[in-house]
C-alpha cells in the first residue's frame, strides 16, 4: 500500500503512450501513477486504508468492516447464473486507486492524461451541449465534477459519494443502504465494504431538473475493481434524469466492476436513470440497482448493456406507495464470449401500482443473452398491473438466449401480462438488403438497429445515436 | 447507353438445373418482357443475376457493359446498377422506409461523404408524389404489415430512388388487384426512359396492357423458346403456351 499523505498534489509521470487502440472508443489507456493505492487483495486493512484516505466518520468505517464480514460469509451466486464467476480471484484485485480525492471544477485543472481520456470519450463536449452537470470518475475517484450554477441554485446537490458523506451526512445516512441492504447479495456486500466514487444527488421538493445530470465511469488500471456507490434522492414532486456511461480498456486479465445504485423517489417524484455501458470484453460487471417509489412516484430504468465478459444486472423497483409506477427498459447485446444476464425486478408493495418491463436482447456468434425477471404481487393488494415483454434476436445458428421470468401473483384483482418472442435475421432479409446495395455487415447492423429501434427512440437523442454507433461497431465482423 | 448481356446462362439450386442456357441482351431504354408458365425458371434467372446465394451459376456469363459481374457480391452488383424488384419482398422490422433508403444511398457514396438530408427528403417526396404514395408512408417499417399492393409500390419507390441502370422486375403484378396494378404500372411507366433498361417477368399478359414492352420472350423449361414484339404477348394470351412448346419441339 502506498503511504497516506495529506497532499493531494497530482503529478503524473505518464509518457502518455496510447496502448492497444482498436475500433472500440473506450479501448485505450494511459499509464498512471497513483498517489493512493490500497494494494492488491482484500482484507480489513484494505477497508481501513480506503476509509482513512477518505477521512471517514467512524460509523462508515464500521459499516464497511461489517460489510466485509458479510461479503466473506456469502457464497458466490454461481448456482443460477454462470460458473464463470468462480474465475474471479478476489485476492488479485486492486480495490482502490486514485490520484487524489478532490474532483476539479474545471476541465483545465484536471490532470492532462485524465482530461485527454475524457476528451476522447467526448464528455466535455456533451457537457457543453446538453447536460446540467457532469461527474467523471477515473478508477476510484471523480477527477472532475461540476454542476451548472442555475441548477445548484435550485438547491440540487450533485457530488460524489465521498463528498456527499462529508458534506451532507444528515441526508446521506438517512437513505444510504436502505434500498439495497449490505447483505442483499455477495456483490452488494463487497461494494458496501470498499465503495468509492459514484454520485450523490439530492433534488429538493418540486424542483424539475430540465437537463440530465451525467456520470461517466472510466476504468484505466489493470487488475482493478471499480466500486462506485450511487445514491439519488428525489424529494416530493421533483424530477430528474440521470445518465451514466462506462468504458474500460481491454486487458488480458479480468477487471471487476461492482456498483450499487440506490434511488429514492418520494411522493410524486420522477426519476429516469439511463445507462449505456460499453465495457471491454474482460470486465465482470456485477451491479445491483434498485429504486424505491413512494406514492404516485415514478422510477424508470433505461439500461443498455453492450460489452463485458459477464454482466449480471437486474434493475428493480420497489413500488412502495399507492399508484407508484416502475419501468425497466433494457437492451442487451451479447457478442462472442460474452454473457449478458440481465432483467428486472418489480416488487409491488402497495395498491394500484403499475410496472412495465421491456427487454430486447441480441445474441451474436456464441454470445449468450439471458433475461431473468421477478414480478411479485402479494395477496393483500388490489389493482396492481404488470406488463412484461421479452424479445430476443439470434444472429447466428450457435447464438444462445434464455428467458427466466418468475412471476408471483396472489389475489385476484390484478392484471399481469407476459409476452416473449425469439426471432432470427433471415438469410432472405439480408439478401433483400444487400440487393439494395448494403454490405452484409451493414445489412446485419441495420436489422439489429431496427430490432431495438422502438426502445432506442425513448433514449435522449445523443444516447440513441451513441447506441446505434455501438451496435454498428459490435456487428462489424460478426458475419461471414 | 448501357447493356446487360445474359450469355448461355445455366443456373442450379441444389442439384437441380433450373435455367438451361438463356441468352438475352438488354439495352438501357428498352423493356423486355419474359413470359412463361410457372416453374419455367424466370424468377430463378432474375435472382441469379442479382446474386442470390441459393442459386449457383454453373455455366455462362452475365455482362454489364461488357464486364462480367459474376465475381461480384450481390451488394456490389446492386451498387453497379442492378435492381431486383422482389416478388416477395422481405420485412425489415423497426427500419423505416426513409431510413432504409438513406442507408442504401449512403452505401453508394464514397467514404467520408455524407448524405444531404434535406436534399434526400426533397427527392423522396418528389418520387412519392409521382407514385401517389402518402407522405406518412415513409415512417413505416419496410414491408411490415403491408398489403400486397403496398409492398409492390415500395419496391417501385426504391427503384425510383436508387436509379438503377437495369431493373429486374419479378412478377411485380402478382397479388395485385386491378387498381393497384394500374398504380404500379403508372409508376414504372414514369420511370421509363433512356437511362433505364427493364426485364419484366410475368406470366400474365394483363400487366403488358399497362406497361407496353419493346420485346417479348417466352421461357419454358429453363430456355427462351421464342422472342418477338408486343404482339407475341397477345398471341400467348389468346392461344396459351402449348403451341409455342410444340413449335419449339419441332424446330
Amino acid at each position: 500500500m502506498s503511504e497516506i499523505t495529506d497532499t493531494e498534489q497530482l503529478e503524473t509521470t505518464a509518457e502518455n503512450p496510447v496502448i492497444g487502440i482498436d475500433q472500440l472508443a473506450g479501448d485505450f489507456k494511459y499509464d498512471m501513477t497513483y498517489d493512493f493505492d490500497a494494494g492488491t487483495g482484500l482484507s480489513e486493512r484494505t477497508v481501513d486504508y480506503i476509509s482513512a484516505v477518505k477521512k471517514e466518520a467512524p460509523w462508515i468505517r464500521e459499516f464497511r468492516q461489517n460489510a466485509l464480514k458479510t461479503f466473506l460469509s456469502k457464497p458466490l451466486p454461481t448456482h443460477w447464473a454462470s460458473k464463470d464467476l468462480e474465475t474471479i480471484d478476489f485476492s488479485k484485485i486492486r480495490y482502490y486507486l486514485s490520484q487524489g480525492l478532490k474532483p476539479k471544477r474545471t476541465w483545465d485543472e484536471v490532470p492532462a492524461d485524465i482530461k485527454r481520456t475524457f476528451e476522447r470519450l467526448g464528455i466535455p463536449e456533451q457537457e457543453r451541449k446538453y447536460l446540467a452537470g457532469v461527474e467523471a470518475q477515473f478508477d476510484s475517484e471523480a477527477a472532475y465534477s461540476n454542476i451548472k450554477e442555475a441548477v445548484s441554485k435550485q438547491g440540487v446537490i450533485f457530488v460524489n459519494s465521498t463528498e456527499g458523506l462529508r458534506a451532507h451526512p444528515e441526508i446521506f445516512r438517512r437513505f444510504f443502504g436502505k434500498v439495497i441492504p449490505t447483505g442483499d447479495n455477495k456483490f452488494s456486500a463487497l461494494n458496501s465494504a470498499v465503495f468509492s466514487g459514484g454520485s450523490f444527488i439530492y433534488v429538493p421538493p418540486g424542483v424539475k431538473v430540465s437537463h440530465p445530470l451525467q456520470a461517466y465511469f472510466r476504468i484505466n488500471a489493470e487488475n482493478f475493481g471499480q466500486f462506485e456507490r450511487t445514491l439519488i434522492i428525489c424529494d416530493e414532486g421533483s424530477e430528474l434524469t440521470y445518465m451514466e456511461g462506462c468504458t474500460a480498456p481491454k486487458f488480458s486479465t479480468a477487471t471487476l466492476h461492482s456498483a450499487v445504485v440506490e434511488l429514492v423517489a418520494l411522493k410524486g417524484a420522477k426519476i429516469q436513470y439511463i445507462t449505456v455501458q460499453n465495457w471491454s470484453s474482460n470486465v465482470f460487471n456485477l451491479v445491483t440497482k434498485r429504486g424505491l417509489a413512494h406514492e404516485e412516484a415514478q422510477i424508470k430504468w433505461i439500461d443498455c448493456n453492450i460489452g463485458s465478459r459477464l454482466t449480471m444486472k437486474y434493475p428493480g423497483v420497489v413500488l412502495k406507495g399507492r399508484k407508484a409506477r416502475g419501468e425497466v427498459i433494457s437492451i442487451a447485446l451479447a457478442n462472442d464470449g460474452q454473457h449478458q444476464d440481465t432483467g428486472a425486478k418489480m416488487i409491488h408493495a402497495a395498491d394500484e401500482t403499475t410496472s412495465t418491463v421491456v427487454s430486447k436482447s441480441i445474441s451474436v456468434g456464441q454470445g449468450r443473452a439471458t433475461y431473468r425477471g421477478i414480478v411479485h404481487i402479494p395477496r393483500q393488494l388490489k389493482g396492481c398491473k404488470n406488463n412484461t415483454e421479452c424479445d430476443a434476436l439470434l444472429i447466428n445458428t450457435n447464438s444462445r438466449t434464455d428467458t427466466y421470468p418468475a412471476i408471483t401473483v396472489r389475489g385476484d384483482r390484478h392484471a399481469v401480462q407476459h409476452e416473449a418472442s425469439v426471432s432470427r435475421v433471415s438469410a432472405e432479409q439480408i439478401f433483400y438488403m444487400q440487393q439494395r446495395g448494403l454490405t452484409e455487415g451493414q445489412a446485419m447492423s441495420l436489422s439489429v438497429n431496427g430490432f431495438v429501434n422502438e426502445l432506442a427512440r425513448q433514449f435522449p437523442m445523443e444516447y440513441s445515436v451513441e447506441l446505434k454507433r455501438l451496435i454498428d461497431l459490435e456487428m462489424e465482423g460478426s458475419v461471414g | 447507353m448501357s447493356s446487360l448481356e445474359i450469355k448461355n446462362l445455366h443456373v442450379s439450386t441444389g442439384d437441380k438445373e433450373i435455367v438451361k442456357g438463356v441468352t438475352l441482351a438488354i439495352n438501357t431504354g428498352e423493356i423486355h418482357a419474359v413470359m412463361g408458365p410457372n416453374g419455367a425458371g424466370k424468377s430463378t434467372m432474375a435472382k441469379a443475376i442479382a446474386g442470390h446465394p441459393d442459386y449457383t451459376i454453373t455455366q455462362g456469363d452475365v455482362l454489364l457493359d461488357g464486364k462480367s459481374i459474376l465475381e461480384m457480391e450481390s451488394d456490389e452488383r446492386a451498387r453497379a446498377g442492378i435492381f431486383l424488384a422482389f416478388q416477395y419482398p422481405s420485412e425489415i422490422p423497426g427500419v423505416s422506409i426513409a431510413n432504409f433508403l438513406r442507408a442504401a444511398i449512403q452505401a453508394r457514396m464514397s467514404e467520408g461523404e455524407e448524405i444531404d438530408a434535406s436534399g434526400f427528403y426533397k427527392r423522396l417526396y418528389q418520387k412519392m408524389d409521382l407514385l401517389k404514395i402518402e407522405r406518412t408512408f415513409t415512417s413505416r417499417a419496410v414491408n411490415e404489415g403491408f398489403s400486397g399492393g403496398e409492398k409492390k409500390r415500395t419496391e417501385i419507390l426504391q427503384m425510383a430512388m436508387l436509379e438503377p441502370r437495369f431493373a429486374l422486375m419479378d412478377e411485380t403484378d402478382s397479388g395485385l388487384d386491378i387498381d393497384a396494378l394500374r398504380v404500379v404500372a403508372d409508376g414504372v411507366n414514369s420511370l421509363r426512359g433512356p437511362s433505364l433498361g427493364i426485364l419484366l417477368i410475368t406470366h400474365y399478359q394483363r400487366l403488358l396492357g399497362y406497361i407496353v414492352p419493346d420485346f417479348v420472350h417466352v421461357m419454358i423449361d429453363g430456355c427462351i423458346v421464342k422472342s418477338g414484339d408486343k404482339t407475341l404477348a397477345l398471341e400467348l394470351e389468346s392461344r396459351g403456351y402449348d403451341w409455342v412448346k410444340k413449335e419449339f419441339a419441332n424446330a
